[in-house]
């Protein structure tokens, strides 16, 4: 087991109500600095598989492993993201950012490079001391992710970062994270709606099933790297989102046939 | 489908003018009303008081009112009834807040301390605390104790709750953020939900200050030989309307100072919430 690197789901079911899997025979191997985008419709269980690889819940059968040792719990060798920031109003963005060293006792020197240089690399340097009140939400969402990157995390959790911005900031923020990823190279999982953001960011795009909640497809993504506009104007893009669509509409109508 | 179905059509109306419930005025107008609050009770009482319809007795004019505060503050009484009134208000409120605060935290989080202590705060915070003096008395006699726990027993079960709800007010997802951030459940208490509690806990408290300052004058009432309580019941003996008349305004401007102080330390601890 001590050889094996990367994140790896075996067997991992979840249940709230006994009996009424959620998720239910999902096996997943994630190699180091792969992004992974996970699609599927709403109540599918995207936010639960994130809830299980950030150890916030436990699975009710089967194991998450990390670099080989099981997930018992939440640590900051994970960080997490959420729809909403999440931050510590009473804090400054650069304490927000901080607070995960803090935990960790990161001596305070080192503590103020790194939280400089993430503010450099999100782009909020000149607000470093400023109330996260006082931010928009595409830069409350950069100072969330530059505080889920504090302790170099080695798996970047994202339950929907960019679902509640306007169509222009969510464009941004979409180059954003995809130039974050390249700078740290950590390993990316991000569960999104959006089949086109789905396509656009991940090498690997999964497919979630409702009712269980099953991966029922595992779409390697062929596009050109690094992703940019014009890649997302290409022929191939295209076709590659219309399948996944056609795939995600098919989950979606099989669903409502069952229920 | 449809066109068996007639479409329900409501009667023509016309567009009535709405307007929304909550009003506001300007500042300038703001303070008017600021003023007139205060200014006209103060007319009323002033003109009732010489017009001879009321005895002076009764109801003392804001002159005499004047006179026999400043008399009392020149004997050096009313300094001294000032200042053990707060001294045991100093006491009894913080000794409250001591044992509110820690207790209300572990109400607010911890999933145990909730069931096992909210059912008996919420029965004995509905126990009138005045109906507890002949018991204090008996327990701990008529000294100091009786009314430090007097003011004790009247505002720490609301403080303890009010507390409690105000750390329930943290959201589930920081708490979650924080442990997956590597903060333990110490760091968590400390650094995330105080700071997030601490505007609702002096919310609390500034409420609760106001009942602890009424217990304070209840205790004095009944067996003290010093403070504002005492200062009244003597002025009662002697019919001394103007006096007693003297020491509420006293009592209320001084609440109202509390009041005050804390609104603006919550303003000061608050200042990320606006
Ligand atoms: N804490 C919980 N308790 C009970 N049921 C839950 C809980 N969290 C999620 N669920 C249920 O699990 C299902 C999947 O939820 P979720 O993982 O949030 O889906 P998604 O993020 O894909 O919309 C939903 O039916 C939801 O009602
Ligand atoms: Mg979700």
């Amino acid at each position: 087991m001590g050889d094996v690197t990367g994140l790896r789901l075996e067997g991992v079911a979840r249940e709230y109500v006994p009996g009424q899997p959620v998720l239910d025979g999902i096996d997943l191997d994630i190699p180091p600095g792969e992004f992974v985008t996970v699609v599927g419709a709403s109540g599918s269980g995207k936010s639960t598989l994130l809830c299980l690889i950030a150890g916030l819940a436990r699975p009710t059968r089967g194991r998450v492993l990390l670099d080989g040792q099981e997930v018992l719990g939440p640590g900051p060798d994970r960080g997490m993201a959420f729809q909403t920031a999440s931050l510590y109003p009473w804090r400054s963005v650069a304490r927000n950012v901080a607070f995960g060293l803090e935990a960790l006792g990161v001596p305070k020197a080192v503590r103020a490079e790194r939280v400089a240089w993430l503010l450099e690399e999100v782009g909020l340097s000149r607000y470093a001391s400023v109330l996260p009140g006082r931010l928009s939400g595409g830069q409350q969402q950069r100072v969330s992710i530059a505080r889920a990157l504090a302790c170099q995390p080695r798996v970047l959790l994202l339950d929907e970062p960019f679902g509640a911005l306007d169509v222009q900031t969510k464009e941004d923020m979409q180059l954003f994270i995809r130039q974050i990823w390249q700078d740290v190279g950590t390993t990316v999982v991000m569960v999104t709606h959006d089949v086109e953001e789905a396509v656009f960011l991940g090498q690997r795009v999964l497919v979630l099933s409702s009712d269980p909640g099953r991966i029922s497809q595992d779409i390697t993504v062929d596009l050109p790297e690094p992703r940019t506009l014009e890649v997302r104007r290409s022929a191939e893009f295209l076709a590659l989102r219309a399948r996944v669509e056609d795939l995600v509409r098919a989950e979606h109508r099989a669903h409502q046939a069952r229920v | 489908m449809t066109d068996l179905m007639t479409r329900p059509e409501i009667p023509a109306v016309t567009p009535r003018r709405v307007k929304l419930l909550k009003t506001e005025v300007s500042r300038r107008t703001a303070w008017i009303l600021r003023a007139a609050s205060v200014l006209v009770p103060l007319a009323a009482w002033w003109a009732l008081s010489v017009s001879g319809l009321v005895e002076d007795t009764f109801l003392p004019s804001p002159p005499e009112v004047w006179t026999a505060g400043l008399e009392m503050a020149e004997s050096g009484d009313l300094p001294a009834d000032v200042l053990a009134s707060l001294g045991r208000i100093g006491a009894g409120f913080g000794l409250a807040v001591l044992i509110a605060v820690p207790l209300g935290f572990a109400m607010g989080t911890l999933g145990w301390a909730q069931p096992l202590l909210e059912p008996v705060i919420g029965i004995l915070r509905y126990l009138p605390a005045s109906a507890f003096i002949p018991l204090l008395i008996i327990w701990v006699g008529i000294g100091e104790a009786s009314k430090i726990a007097l003011l004790v027993l009247g505002v720490v079960f609301f403080n303890t709750l009010m507390t409690a709800d105000a750390v329930r007010q943290v959201p589930t997802r920081l708490l979650e953020v924080s442990a997956i951030l590597g903060a333990g459940r110490g760091r968590v208490a400390a650094r995330v939900v105080f700071p997030y509690a601490l505007p609702g806990i002096l919310d609390a408290m500034r409420v609760n200050a106001a009942a602890a300052w009424n217990f304070v004058v209840v205790a004095e009432l009944i067996a003290a030989t010093s403070g504002l309580g005492y200062r009244i019941t003597r002025a009662q003996r002697f019919l001394q309307t103007d006096r007693i008349f003297a020491i509420l305004i006293v009592i209320g401007l001084i609440g109202l100072t509390i009041d005050i102080t804390l609104r603006l330390l919550r303003a000061r601890v608050g200042r990320w919430a606006t």
